[in-house]
């Protein structure tokens, strides 16, 4: 049988990159039951025998103040994990202990595992692990979760002390607060209150603290003897208030941090070096952070990282392409013609190659964020630009996402709604996640470029910059609107460590990227198929019925013989005669003249017919809804649905002067008409894919129906007001 | 006075922490508790927010959470 342990720490303790050395390949990521907070998993097999491993949230306490917070707390209580091992960053000693004297409190076995003794020596710091290990009553192992240093010994200590009874530790609060714990744990043991799950005077010290997970837990269960624990914490509250001026919960802290100084000033610890001496990644951010070269070497690593996300990966997208491109052809040769060919290729096939057309992007933006978290640079980036996002409800660390998704014109807001994860803030994460959709992902471009191409020819550069602003200013508007209603409340505190730099491992950057992409593929990947076989099925059924599928033929039919069709099918253009083009070139004509009838005639043409009576106001008439029906599938499609729209065939959305020329004489169509198609398009539903990885990490459909509708009803009233005011002021 | 007037590289010692919940919470739990040494890194470009040095590590919060923290110089 395996062991159950749990990883904890601080974040930046090296914590994961233990976990790494620990598990290797055999490990996986999931979810905690209900929220979106990360679990990873995986087993150890040793010399001191089989280990289950999980890796907790790294956090700083165990109040139950965030999601990693309570996960931790939670997963501790409810799983009971043989030991703990406690990852602490030798070279920040007394802050990590902090951590480590609550664990001590809850009365949970732990193994403390010293990490990071390299730098800390380095730092001129020496500490004298035995007697730190006395002291605490826990074992002890120093350990370089880098290179692998200590992790023998630190499992054969787990299996040694596994079945070890423990005493919990009991720090003195201070007078007032003991006596209240006191009279209160002798409640709590008399009414058995919660005793299943905590100890006495755990639940006590959190009563005391104003837990609220603890407290909602124990009126649940009991209310009365909660009113009467809130009785006794009132009373110590307001002495210590008039007394000492303090709160409790501020009063148990400075005891937690008395008792480690109490233990650290016994000699555990000595400084050969001024601890506050600044060591080379504190010269680093004097440059890094300086006030005019700072932001210029931040643009510049956003840069990089943008194209390394989007130019670096253009090759496996491409690899990706011609493979399903290569398989599509096989299938068109393969079936005979009629539906089943067309779900196969146009339904599966694309559906397929849209899930994993995505899959290097993922890979690329996962593998550059990971990079720039793990050296510590994305917490610098947070901290410059905090005060410009602040403005807006959002974080600091929001910027990386508006990047990603196409803040630099051609990016992508699925890999862009993944990067909100280095949000550690649950409501700027979710008004960062909600409107990053709103930047110029790639798949735009082509309808702006074909718009800009048939309007605004003379002013392109312009126009385009005029679009990029556009979708920057509304994305931060729209979140400062989301903040002060829907996703109203305080801002979650800065308050962040700037670890010192480091260099990522590759495993560990191996490891992370290709977790998150596997993470993507499977969950995503099975809906995202779905959905695109619905869509499919939008744009082709119903079908033309038989009398107008036979007035099509019948005209085909007074052009071309049977025999003429026959060679214009098999021979090539420079086979046939100029007399034969000609009859091509009509009949062509008729196909495009069939596929615009049926895509009128199919669901998405009826949406966009039976809209058309609404979305006049916005000059938009049926072929640009149904276009924009399309474009849920992914917005380039706007540009290939129009294209049949307008008899012209699929529009091939790299080559669009044709359709361009088409517009630029249709009636109906203007500078007010394209400009107001621009505004809808920068601002409407995202596609299905971004929707879907919406649900997938805000843990919740909820907001994802939320941005469909949202955005969409946002985007038509913004073309409606731009439409009738621009034809008002030209007339 | 408090922690947002100090200078950079200013030093000086907490002397109370006036913050409440999750903020509160946040400052004690990152160490920031009466009687600690503190010293001012460095300012973001835009003057917000801060970061200072305590207990040898780095930390950042932002100018109305450091107005919370009285300090004596």
């Amino acid at each position: 049988m395996s062991t159950a342990i749990a990883l904890a720490g601080n974040p930046n303790s090296g914590k994961t990159t233990l976990f790494n050395a620990l598990t290797g390949a055999r490990q996986h990521v999931g979810n905690y039951p209900g929220v979106t907070v990360e679990k990873k998993q995986g087993t150890c097999i040793s010399e001191s025998g089989e280990f289950s491993v999980v890796d907790l949230p790294g956090t700083y306490s165990l109040s139950a103040y965030s999601l990693e917070e309570v996960v931790a707390r939670d997963y501790l209580v409810n799983e009971k994990p043989a030991m703990i091992v406690n990852i602490i960053d030798a070279s920040n000693l007394e802050r990590n202990l902090y951590l480590s004297v609550q664990f001590m409190e809850m009365g949970v076995p732990i193994t403390i595992a010293l990490n990071m003794m390299d730098v800390a020596q380095k730092r001129g710091m020496q500490i004298d692990i035995k007697k730190l290990s006395s002291l605490l009553n826990i074992p002890i192992i120093p350990t370089v979760a880098r290179s692998g240093k200590g992790k023998k010994q630190l499992l054969q200590t787990i299996a040694d002390n596994v079945n070890h009874t423990i005493k919990p530790l009991t720090i003195s609060y201070g007078q007032d607060i003991d006596s209240a714990l006191d009279q209160m744990e002798s409640i709590i043991r008399e009414k058995q209150f919660l005793t299943s799950k905590y100890r006495p005077r755990w639940t006590a010290l959190k009563f005391l603290e104003n837990d609220q997970q603890i407290i909602e837990l124990g009126t649940m269960e009991n209310q009365a003897t909660v009113l009467l624990l809130e009785a006794i914490v009132k009373k110590v509250t307001s002495h210590l208030n008039a007394t000492l001026d303090i709160h409790p919960e501020g009063m148990i802290a400075d005891q937690r941090y008395g008792f480690i100084n109490s233990i650290l000033k016994q000699n555990v610890i000595q400084f050969h070096q001024d601890r506050n001496r600044l060591q080379l990644s504190d010269q680093i951010d004097k440059v890094v952070t300086n006030r005019f070269i700072g932001p210029i070497i931040m643009i510049a690593i956003l840069l990089g990282l943008y194209n390394f996300t989007f130019t670096y990966s253009e090759i496996p997208v491409g690899w990706f392409e011609s493979f399903f491109e290569y398989i599509a052809g096989v299938a068109d040769s393969a079936l005979p013609e009629g539906l089943l060919k067309s779900l196969i290729i146009s339904g599966m096939i694309d559906g397929v190659g849209g899930v994993l057309g995505f899959v290097p992007l993922i890979m690329f933006m996962f593998m550059g964020i990971a990079f720039l978290e793990d050296t510590g640079y994305l917490a610098r980036m947070s901290f410059m630009l905090d005060r410009i996002f602040r403005m807006f409800g959002l974080h600091g660390s929001s910027v990386m996402a508006f990047i990603v998704s196409g803040g630099i014109a051609g990016g992508c807001a699925v890999p862009g709604v993944m990067a909100t994860r280095t949000l550690k803030s649950p409501k700027e994460r979710l008004a960062t996640l909600l409107t990053v959709p709103f930047m110029n992902c790639g798949a735009k471009l082509p309808v702006y470029a074909l718009l800009v191409a048939a309007f605004f020819a003379d002013n392109k550069a312009n126009v385009m910059l005029l679009i990029t602003l556009i979708s920057w200013v509304g994305a931060l508007l729209v979140a400062k609107l989301l903040r002060s209603t829907v996703i109203k409340g305080e801002s979650t505190p800065f308050v962040m460590e700037l670890p010192p730099y480091r260099m990522p491992t590759l495993k560990g950057l191996l490891i992370h990227t290709w977790e998150r992409t596997f993470q993507y593929i499977k969950k995503a990947g099975t809906v995202i198929l779905g959905i695109s076989i619905v869509l499919w099925a939008m744009m082709t059924f119903p079908n033309l019925n038989a009398d107008q599928i036979k007035t099509f033929e019948d005209r085909k039919s007074t052009i071309a013989s049977s025999q003429d069709l026959v060679q214009i099918q098999t021979l090539t253009e420079s086979q046939l005669s100029p007399q034969k083009l000609a009859m091509k070139d009509q009949l062509t004509k008729i196909d495009m003249e069939q596929a615009q009838a049926a895509l009128k005639n199919s669901i998405a043409g009826r949406i966009g017919t039976s809209l058309e009576g609404l979305t006049k106001f916005a000059g938009f008439d049926w072929r640009t809804n149904i276009a924009l029906v399309g474009g849920f599938a992914a917005k380039e499609v706007v540009v290939s649905t129009l294209g049949t729209a307008y008899s012209l065939g699929e529009v091939d959305v790299e080559e669009t002067s044709s359709l361009s020329q088409r517009l630029a004489t249709a009636k109906g169509w203007g500078p007010i008409t394209a400009f107001s198609l621009i505004i809808f398009t920068i601002f409407y539903a995202p596609c299905f894919v971004t929707v879907v990885c919406i649900a997938k990490e805000t843990g919740s459909w909820k907001w994802a129906a939320f941005s469909v509708i949202f955005n969409t009803v946002l985007a038509f009233s913004l073309s409606v007001i731009f439409y009738q005011v621009g034809s008002a002021i030209l007339t | 006075m408090n922690l947002r007037q100090m200078k950079v590289n200013q030093t000086g010692k907490i002397v109370s922490v006036k913050a409440s919940d999750e903020l509160g919470r946040r400052l004690r739990d990152m160490g920031l508790i009466p009687g600690k040494e503190i010293k001012i890194q460095g300012r973001a470009p835009l003057y917000d927010p801060v970061s200072i040095r305590i207990m040898g590590f780095t930390l950042t919060l932002r100018n109305n959470e450091a107005d919370f923290i009285e300090v004596e110089v």
